[in-house]
Formats: C-alpha cells, structure tokens, sequence
C-alpha cells in the first residue's frame, strides 16, 4: 500500500523572463485560472509594463497551491496572455444589413437594434423556434445559465444546444445512466497519483492537458501501472507501462472482451456487484458472447495483453479507469462508456476512495457547461427539461408559467444541419464557439449557415464563424471579466478580471442582458453582474443533481474551490459523491447490458484507410484563439496527416508532402508525418486549422442514439499524394 | 416470394404478426432470436430445442473442463430474457417432423406450431468412431459432457483424449492444468492437421508435452476396454493406455435428418443459398447444419454472420442482406497456449511466398502464407504481439508492407533508444513548452549552468515534467564534456 499523495509536488518554476524572480503564493498579481481546458491550471497573472495601444501586458506565472496543476502549465498556458492583445481583436460590433455586403463597424445600440428587430420579425413570420442558441463549452456558468434562460424565456425557442455535445455528452449520458448522476471524475483529480493502476481510454493527457501527467507520473513513481488504449502511440501512450494499439472504433468490443475475462478468471468484485449495484445477471450473460479470441479478432489487441490489463486492474488495491473522446466520440459513444462502467462495477471500483471510473472533461467548463441549461435537453442544476418538478422549480425562480417553458429541442448536430430548411430555425446567435471548424461535416455546417436569414456571433475574435456573421459582438475574454466554471473534478473555481476589457468591449453577460431587455424583457431578470447571476443560478440549480446553492464566491476563494454538490452554505461540498451510495433511487448503480458494432462507417475498396482525429499540444479546439499566438503557431503551424511508413510507402507518399484526404463527405489537405506510431490501416489529422487544412470537412456526422455525439473519431478515407505541390 | 419480407405482412395492414419458429437453440439458434427480436419487437417467435437448458457459449466449454469458467458462467442468455422479449421457448420439447404443405412443426408431443419462416440451427454431433467400446469413453460436446467429464476427473488418475483436432487439444490441456495426466491420442502424423502443418503440429506437442500431455500421434485406438473400475484404452500395434476417464474429440458432423425427412436436399450440411435459403423458399438453414458453396463451418464466427444474414432478411430491416462466404480463424483457447491459425497453412514455398520463424525450444512457430501481396494463410503459435495485427490483414485481404519481417517482429523497426547527449538539436524535449535540445544547448552556451537556469529560461519540464530526465541528461551530457575539454586543456598546458 502506498500513502496517501495529497498534492503533487511543486516543480521548479520558470519566471516570466530568463533573468525574473521566481514567483511565490505570495507574490503580486491576480490569481486565477488558464483560459483553456477543464484542468484549469491555477495561474497568477502580474502586470508587467504597457503594450501596443496602451493596453496592459500581462506575464503568467503558475500557482502551487492549485492541486490540479500543482505549478506546471504548458506552453498553451504560458501564453495565454498574448491573446489578450491578439492584433485582429474584435473592438467595436461589426454589423451589414445585407448577406452581400461587407461587415462595418456599428455602435453597441445599432447592432443590438438591430438583432433584436431581425429576431422579432424572424419570430413573427415563423415562429419561435425560428431562433436558435447555440452554446459553447469554453462559456462561465453564468454565462451557460444565462444563455439558457434567454432562450427559453426572452427567445421561448426549444432550440438551444452547444458544443458541449461532441465532447462530452456520451459518458455523461452513460455516467447519468449508471450513476444517476454525471461528474467527470467523482473524485479529487489528486486521487490518481494514489492509484496502483490505470485504464486510460481514448484519451491523450501528455498533449491535451499535459500538467495531468503530474499525478500519472506521481502514481508510476510509488509503482502504479499506466495502460493506455490508442490507435496511436501517442506521448501519453509512449509513457504507459502498457500500450493497447486497438483498431479505430472497436473500443466497445475491447470493453467487453475485458469484462468476459475479469467474470471467466473470476476477478470481479462479487460482495461489491451483491451490495452496490443491480443488473449484473444480464451483462454477465451479454459478455457471454465476447471471449477474449472474438474481441482480438475485432480490436486487434492480443489476447495475452487483454488478460495482462484485467489481472493489473484486479490485482490493484486502488485502480481507474478513465475514458476520454477516443472512446466517446463515436456514434456508439455511449455504449462504450457503458461497457467500461460495467467493467469498473464489477471490479468494484466506483464509490470507493481512491479507486473509480471517471471522464476525463475537455473544454475549460465542460462539465459545468453541461450543467446549467444550454442543453438542449436540460435545465440548471442538471435538472431534466421534460421533469414536470424541474420545470416548476425552474419556473418558479424564473417568474415564469411552467407551462410557457418550451420542450426539448434538437441537439447540435441535429440543430446545425436544420439551420435554414424549411423547418428549421432561420435564425442563429453563438457564442463561444466556432461550429465551421470544430463541427463534423464542417463543410455542409458552413452551407447551412450561409442559409440562414440572420446569424449573431459573439467572439473575442473574428472566428472563421464570425465571419460569415450579420452581426458581430466583441466579447471580453478570461482576464478581463469574472466568472466561475467547474473543471474536470467537479470543482467550482473561480476567475477573477486582471485588466479591463479594452474600450468598445463588453462580456457575453451584457450581450444576452441588452438582447433581453430589446425583447421586452426586465432587465432585472437579466443581469450583466457576473455574481448576481450566480446566486441565481444558485437558487435555480438547488435540489438538483448538480446542486450549487451553497456555493459563493467568497467561499471558492477561501477553500480554493468547492466541489458540487454543495446544497449549503454549511456544507463542505461533495469530492467523492459515491462513497455511501449512488445517486440513483436505490442507490445503487445500474449495470447494463450493451453489445458491439462495427463503425457507421467502415473502411472498403473506395475509402480504405480509417481516419481519427485529435488535438495537438499548441492548439486548442479550432484554434480560433491559439492560431493567433505567434509561439503556438510556430510549435503547431498548420494541419498534418499522420501516415505509417508501410502505407506511406504504398501510397508513394514522402515525409513533408502535401497529400490530401477525401472521405464521402469532403477532401482536406495537409503535410505528410510518415510516423510509426500510427496504426498502418490508419491516418491522424488533428482538427485545429480552417480553409481546406479542416479535419471536419472529412468526419463523420453519425450520431449516437442516445447522447446525439458524432462519429468524429472514425470514418473511412482515401489518402493521395497531391499531385506537383512539393513541400 | 410469397412470404418475405414478414413485415411486408404489416405494411399490407395485417391483422396479425408473422409467426417465426425457430429449431435449435444452441449458439446460431439463440443468436439468431436476439438479432430478429432486436431489430423487430413484433413478430411472433417461437423457439424449439431438444434440451432444456438455456443457450450457452458452447466456445467456452473448455475453459469449464479446465475450471477456468464455472458452468453458470456460460450462458448466453439469462432465462429471464425469453419472457422479458415476449419469445416462446419451448426448452426440452424436441421437434420430430416439418410438415411443409401446412408448413407446421410437429413436437415429440404431438404439439403442433405452424410458421411463416422456420429456421433451421440443428448444430451438429459428435462423430463416435468404430471402436469397440466407445460406449464408455465420454464425448466432449454439450455442457452436460462436460459435467460427466468433471465428475470423473474429480477421481480420476489418469486420462486419455482421443483426437487431436482443436477440441481434443483444449480438452487434453484443460484436464492437464487441474493436475491430471492426460495422454493424448491422435490418428494423423501431427496435431491439428487440419489448421496446422507439420512442423507446427511437433511444436504444439511439445508445448503441450511441458503442460503434462503426453501426446501419441500417429496411433489408432482400437478398442476401450474394462479394466478393474476403469478402462484400458488398446492402440494398435499391442500397446495399452490406462485410463479412468475416457473423452471423444473425434470432430463432429451436422444434424440433418430433420431436414432429410422433410425432402429438402441435403449433402453433407442442408444446403442452402447466399439468403441461408434451403430449397423450400419458407425455411432458412443457419449455422453448424448447414452448407453454403460447398462449405460446412465449424466455427462461431460463421454461424453468427450467417445468423445477422437471415434476421435482416426475414424482418426486412436488410432486404439485400447475402452471405458470401467466410474467412475461418482458429483460434485455439488454452492456458500457456497461444495459438492462431488462418487460411491456407499448409502451403509452401512451391506455391507461396513463405516467411517462417521458428524456434521450438521457445514453443514458437510463425509462418505466413502469402500470395498477390496479401497474406492468404498464417500460424502464429507461441506468444505473438502481431497476432492482432495478422489477422486483420487476413481478414481484410489487405495489402502487406514490403517489410515482411516487420510483420512477424513488430517494433523491431521502430526500436531507437538515443541517449540523452546523442538527441539531435532539432528533437523536441519538452512537448509541453516546445523545447528543443538545441534550445536548451543554447543556453546552456548562454551561461546557465544547472538544470533550474534551464528550465527558467526555456520553461522545459514546467508542463507534465516527463521531459525532467532528459534535461538533466543533456545538462549533464555538457557539463561532462565542458569538464573533459577543460582536462584536456591542462594536460596540453605543460606541452
């Protein structure tokens, strides 16, 4: 047995110049938090001089007290602050009253005039769900629980979702199954560097949310043992004491080969599965059907280290498994988190401390992003839309009739392919997001936006999406406004403004408020203060799964966050929410049966290669705010194809070509990295860049029957040379 | 067709649902009942099966000889399920004729149920050799073999399998790993002589010679006979084995004569079309009982393709649903054994390009057959990572990289473990802040001259902090070399 880890270590620290001090918790400056993924690094920013323009310029230091990051950052932190004088930044509303004419700069109150007439008159002619929301995963909790009740009470449109669906909508769909409740990790992220083994599924930490591999490391140095499954041999998976190389799209099957063994070698947990959980009855009948010889034909992986991940994950004290979008970007994404939380249950892992299942959260407020109503499904607190008692709670913060609360509406993919038909909304206002780049499909998404009769986009930044916009609202980012979000342990965290936003900007907050009062509504019941809309989405998520009343500002800034649920003031928030029993009535955690299939789309004599996609280090998500960071883009400077030296070969293709890739969708283009860390039957293109370099243009917009996640993470392509461009 | 697809039935406004019967419950049986219920919750299913059990994963039937499974662990379907999916089961009630004019099944009770589709997955049986008393030896085929094999194997002191096929080898294994001495009999030259060639038939032998098997091959069983409580197994040439348990693993052949008592044609397997239709257009033919293109399988993969075929078919959710035909990998399932066997084994260099590595004291046997750049056939025995890999290409008939060693060796061409001091300027040493060894070179020139001046100046090893190690390897690497240039410098001073 190893002890306890409380917090990782701190590392030595760079200063913000080769000669500066190093920085200490006591140092000057605002604590806060990195702009980018749900690990949320802490980081303190210090004014250091004045910039282009007279704006301020900001240095980054990480903190130590932050268990998350425990004083590591990685390259996409460090310059976070760049963004905040990115020279294309958007200073004044951009407006055109005709989809032909250019954008201009426009006053605040033309351009808000302006949008809510078109809304109005859209409404009128066709309706209210004329109108859609379309959220981001990146947005504050205020900003998702706002944006929520704009449109259900100031738009009362149905159709409102956000990107949050292609991240993290099918484990929190299998997590909500089995648990009755969906926090990424159930517990403290500090909990892995206890842990004596891990499963990671389809996920790639040492790029995507690098300080992570802090506790990793920390768990392998007492002994612990990574095992990584990946098409790719990717930097995670070049760590893992076991790497499990599986065929794209097959993961399902691997969890289930998995499971046959654990009941077969009689591992599993029986006291556990007797006393915590129903259901085992039919999933041990179900995995019946998946010997382990069935399940490496289908994934690839060999018997013998199928049976060596099931007696590590057995033979640990503390073990955990953990998926991530490899695993749940499929359009049986849902399923396939299933099959590893039957896997985790009857090794008896969730609900005991230090063991568990979790997801690891993508976006920067993925999980509360998903929380708090910008859903298209859900109301704040992680209520359920169609719940008659969610609805009147909600109603009854909100002043309204529940009766006048619309229903459901269509979920992203769904909502982005019906923009401008016949029955689909006419009208689109985003925020925090850029849906031409990151969607699957991207190419058909674009059409249906350039269909549309009005799109309102609110950015930092002229995004790809922006672009094609009737109006534009330049937004405040991280460092200049305040905010909370929830990282990936569930954790409500604050971020404080260092610098005011620059003149002719305001935040996401004052442009739903003014679009609000515009519509008619009390400005009152739309408020621009971030904190008086938290203690309302306080009120509105009390006695929900997702519970944050108890939660104030004050309190996240002297307990260094608190974890939800947290029902009062008193109460000293939840780290580990299973420990006594699940959130389901009988609090017990649901087994269910789940069975394989293959890719919506598997490769043939036409489209004979898979291709995955993913992120890389120095970009983050389309890359709207990190293609505009000058040693991001040097590190990362365009799209890329990952191919294997024997395809390579096959193909003709050399290393630094340009070659391009066509599914039945679309055709993109990149450079060729002849790499063997890649699957031979397999390409890889991360999805970062625009124009033609679009990953999504290939992708696969199959979407999964429960979460509604596309396949982005398998489809079948054809690879070539592009015939006379050189390197 | 006159009634295909059933649910044609339904479009026409039927009043009624369309009634499938189902014969044989076994592992093409049971699957297909799942597949058409989960692709249709409406037609009526009925299902028939001699025994009373439910369906169980008859693969897995060694790892129960060996104790590795318990018997409970094995079924396919938890017997709860027929009523929660509204199928009738008729467990333990055999079916004794097909009336095709009134298209009823008849039961050994006399009961009658008539059908739309009937489905026939009749499995298939143990082939019992002409060998005086083989009455007293135990087949190795349904779950209640195996009990019988189990309750003598409890008391036992020694046993023989006769049979060295796949089943035979599990069995023999599985008797030997709970501590039992196991002689293993088999009539060819070598084992498995139908997956395997020569030289990997010696080499399992030998694997399973270490794993308390003695194997016999070459030997013909003549009789079994009493000897005091046990038996006396007499090969020819005058030699005797004793034995108190004795198992038959002699292969099996398909249960037919359902179907030849109805007239429908027959050759080895019922014969059936790329619809898994026999020539009465009402009854499909699935599984073990039947042959497609000359083809009887005896496999699972197969049957549960051909299973997928017919439920698309007769529910209508794949009406162009056709089976062509299937590549068979065996894969035999036994502890300390890792054995894949595929296609076309026995070729050689005469007819194929043959890569081979052996090295029989290691129980390791690896060749691949391979024709027109794709591998046509392989044996994999012994421990193999490219197990997975091999068999996809197989199975996909994709084309091989010219590297054929890489195939049987993989990662041998990517093995690069460069010491810290020998990473190129250009390789990236800390990902998270891109960092390259030139870089931290740079510096170092630059006057830093410890690990914390570098990671100040550049932020190496500030993200995960993997990179940790090779900073302090390439700082190393040039404090050693600034140290050696500066001896070398004194000892050139006195010059």
């Amino acid at each position: 047995m190893k002890p306890p880890i409380s917090t990782i270590g701190p590392m030595p620290m760079a200063s913000p110049t080769p000669t500066g001090p190093v920085m200490t918790q006591t140092s000057p400056g605002t604590p806060t938090h990195c702009p980018y993924c749900a690990l949320q690094c802490g980081m303190r920013l210090t004014a250091a001089g004045t910039g282009a323009g007279g704006r301020p310029v900001l240095t980054v230091t990480p903190r130590t007290d932050v268990p998350a990051n425990g004083g590591g950052l990685c390259q996409k932190g460090w310059t976070a602050a760049e963004l905040l004088t990115a020279p294309d930044r958007l200073t004044t509303p951009l407006l055109r009253e005709r989809r032909d004419a250019p954008l201009r700069p426009a006053e605040w109150d033309e351009a808000l005039d302006f949008a809510a007439a078109r809304i109005r008159r859209i409404q009128a002619e066709h309706g209210a769900d004329a109108v859609a929301v379309f959220g981001g995963g990146g947005l504050t909790n205020e900003k998702a629980y706002l944006l929520g009740k704009f449109a259900r009470v100031a738009l009362r449109t149905g159709q409102i979702d956000y990107n949050g669906r292609f991240c993290m909508s099918s484990a929190a769909a299998a997590a909500n199954r089995a648990f009755g409740l969906d926090r990424g990790l159930p517990f403290p992220v500090t909990d892995v560097a206890r842990a004596d083994a891990i499963l990671l599924v389809g996920g790639n930490l040492a790029e995507t949310m690098p300080p992570f591999v802090r506790h990793l490391a920390a768990m392998r140095r007492a002994g612990g043992r990574l095992i990584v499954v990946d098409p790719r041999r990717t930097p995670t998976a070049a760590q893992a004491d076991l790497h499990l190389q599986i065929t794209p799209g097959t993961d399902l099957a691997l969890a289930l080969g998995l499971l046959h063994i654990a009941i077969a070698e009689d591992l599993i947990d029986t006291e556990y599965i007797e006393r915590r959980t129903t259901g085992f009855a039919a999933v041990r009948a179900s995995v019946s059907a998946w010997w382990p010889e069935r399940a490496e034909r289908v994934t690839g992986i060999p018997v013998a280290r199928m049976r060596e991940t099931v007696r590590t994950l057995a033979a640990a004290r503390n073990a955990m498994i953990l998926t991530a979008r490899g695993a749940e970007q499929h359009a049986k994404g849902t399923d396939t988190a299933t099959a590893f939380i039957n896997l985790a249950l009857a090794l008896g892992l969730p609900g005991r401390p230090g063991s568990g299942y979790g997801c690891v959260t993508g976006q920067g407020n993925g999980q509360g992003g998903r929380e708090h109503g910008q859903k298209a499904d859900q109301l704040p607190g992680y209520r359920r839309l169609g719940d008659p008692a969610a609805r009147a709670h909600v109603a009854r913060v909100w002043g309204i009739d529940p009766d006048d609360l619309p229903g459901p509406g269509r979920s992203a993919y769904e909502l982005l392919e019906a923009l401008g038909t016949p029955q689909g909304p006419r009208a689109m206002l985003l925020f925090g997001s850029n849906p031409v780049v990151s969607a699957p499909r991207a190419g058909l998404v674009a059409d249906r936006i350039a269909a549309l009769d009005l799109l309102v986009v609110t950015d930092l930044v002229p995004s790809e999406t922006a672009a094609l916009a009737d109006v534009v609202f330049p937004a405040t980012q991280w460092a200049e406004e305040t905010g909370t979000l929830t990282n990936l342990e569930g954790r409500v965290l604050l971020r404080r403004r260092a610098v005011p936003p620059p003149l002719g900007v305001r935040g996401d907050l004052a442009v739903i408020s003014g679009l609000a009062r515009r519509l008619g509504q009390d400005p009152a019941a739309f408020p621009e203060d971030p904190r008086a809309v938290f203690d309302e989405l306080r009120r509105a998520s009390a006695g929900g799964p997702a519970d944050y009343s108890g939660i104030t500002y004050e309190r996240i800034e002297a307990e260094g966050g608190v974890f939800w649920p947290c029902p009062s003031e008193d109460h000293p928030g939840t780290p580990r929410p299973f420990l006594d029993r699940f959130a389901t009535p009988d609090g017990r955690a649901r087994f269910v049966p789940v069975d394989h299939r293959a890719p919506a789309e598997d490769i043939d004599e036409r489209y004979p290669v898979y291709l995955t996609t993913g992120r890389v280090l120095a970009q983050y998500q389309s890359g709207a705010q990190t293609r505009r960071i000058a040693a991001l883009n040097e590190a990362a400077p365009e799209a890329y194809v990952e191919i294997h030296p024997d395809l390579a070969e096959r193909l003709g293709i050399a290393p630094g070509e340009r070659v391009r890739v066509t599914s039945r969708r679309g055709t993109a283009e990149g450079v060729a990295r002849i790499s063997t860390a890649i699957r031979s039957d397999t390409v890889f293109m991360p999805f970062h860049w625009a124009g033609d370099a679009r990953a999504n243009l290939l992708t696969n917009p199959a979407l999964d029957p429960t979460s509604r996640m596309p396949e982005f993470k398998v489809c079948a392509v054809r690879v070539e040379r592009v015939p006379g461009a050189a390197a | 067709m006159s009634v295909l697809p059933l649910n044609g039935h339904r479009r026409r406004g039927r009043v009624r649902a369309p009634r499938l019967v189902v014969v044989g419950n076994g592992m093409s049986g049971s699957r297909l009942v799942t597949e058409v219920r989960a692709r249709d919750p409406e037609i009526r299913i009925t299902v028939s099966a001699p025994g009373p059990r439910p369906p169980y994963n008859r693969v897995l039937l060694s790892n129960v000889v060996a104790g590795t499974s318990r018997p409970e662990q094995v079924w396919l379907l938890d017997p709860a399920w027929y009523e929660r999916h509204d199928v009738t089961a008729r467990l333990g009630v055999a079916v004794t004729a097909i009336d095709r004019e009134t298209r009823t099944v008849i039961a050994a009770d006399g009961t009658r149920e008539p059908y739309d589709v009937l489905v026939l997955a009749l499995g298939s049986e143990p082939v019992v050799p002409p060998i005086e008393g083989a009455g007293r030896a135990v087949a190795f085929r349904t779950l209640d073999d195996c009990e019988r094999i189990l309750a003598q194997a409890r008391t036992a002191r020694h046993a023989v399998v006769i049979g060295g096929g796949l089943l035979g080898v599990e069995a023999a294994r599985g008797l030997a790993g709970r501590g039992l001495p196991v002689t293993l009999v088999h009539l060819a030259e070598h084992l498995m002589e139908r997956q395997l060639d020569a030289e990997a038939g010696l080499v399992l032998g030998r694997t399973l010679g270490r794993l308390g098997v003695a194997v016999r091959t070459g030997a013909t069983v003549t009789a079994i006979r009493a000897d005091g409580p046990g038996h006396r197994v007499e090969l020819a040439g005058g030699e005797s084995i004793p034995a108190d348990l004795v198992v038959l693993a002699c292969g099996v052949r398909p249960v037919t004569g359902l179907a030849r008592a109805a007239g429908l044609e027959v050759d080895r397997g019922i014969v059936v079309d790329d619809e898994l239709r026999t020539d009465d257009p009402a009854i499909h033919a699935i599984g073990e009982c039947c042959q497609h293109a000359g083809t009887v399988y005896g496999l699972v993969a197969p049957a549960w393709e051909q299973a997928a075929v017919v439920a698309g078919l007769i529910t209508g959710t794949d009406p162009t649903a056709r089976y062509t035909g299937s590549r068979t990998v065996t894969r035999l399932k036994a502890a300390g054994v890792e054995l894949a066997a595929m296609g076309e084994t026995r070729l050689t260099e005469d007819d194929a390009e043959v890569v081979r590595f052996s090295h029989h004291r290691d129980g390791t046997y690896r060749k691949l057959v391979i024709r027109d750049d794709r591998l046509v056939g392989a044996i994999l025995l012994g421990d193999s990572p490219a197990i997975g890999t091999l068999t996809q290409l197989y199975d996909r008939g994709a084309p091989l990289p010219r590297d054929r060693a890489g195939l049987l060796f993989p990662g041998l061409a990517g093995a690069d473990a460069a010491g810290p001091d020998r990473i190129p300027d250009s390789a990236t040493v800390c990902r998270c802040n891109n960092v390259t060894a030139g870089r931290i070179r740079a510096c170092w020139a630059a006057g830093a001259r410890d690990v914390a001046a570098v990671v100040a100046a550049t932020r190496a090893g500030t993200g995960c902090g993997s990179c940790r190690a090779d900073v302090e390897g390439i700082v190393n690497g040039l404090r050693a070399r600034d140290a050696h240039q500066r001896d070398q410098e004194r000892e050139e001073v006195p010059a």
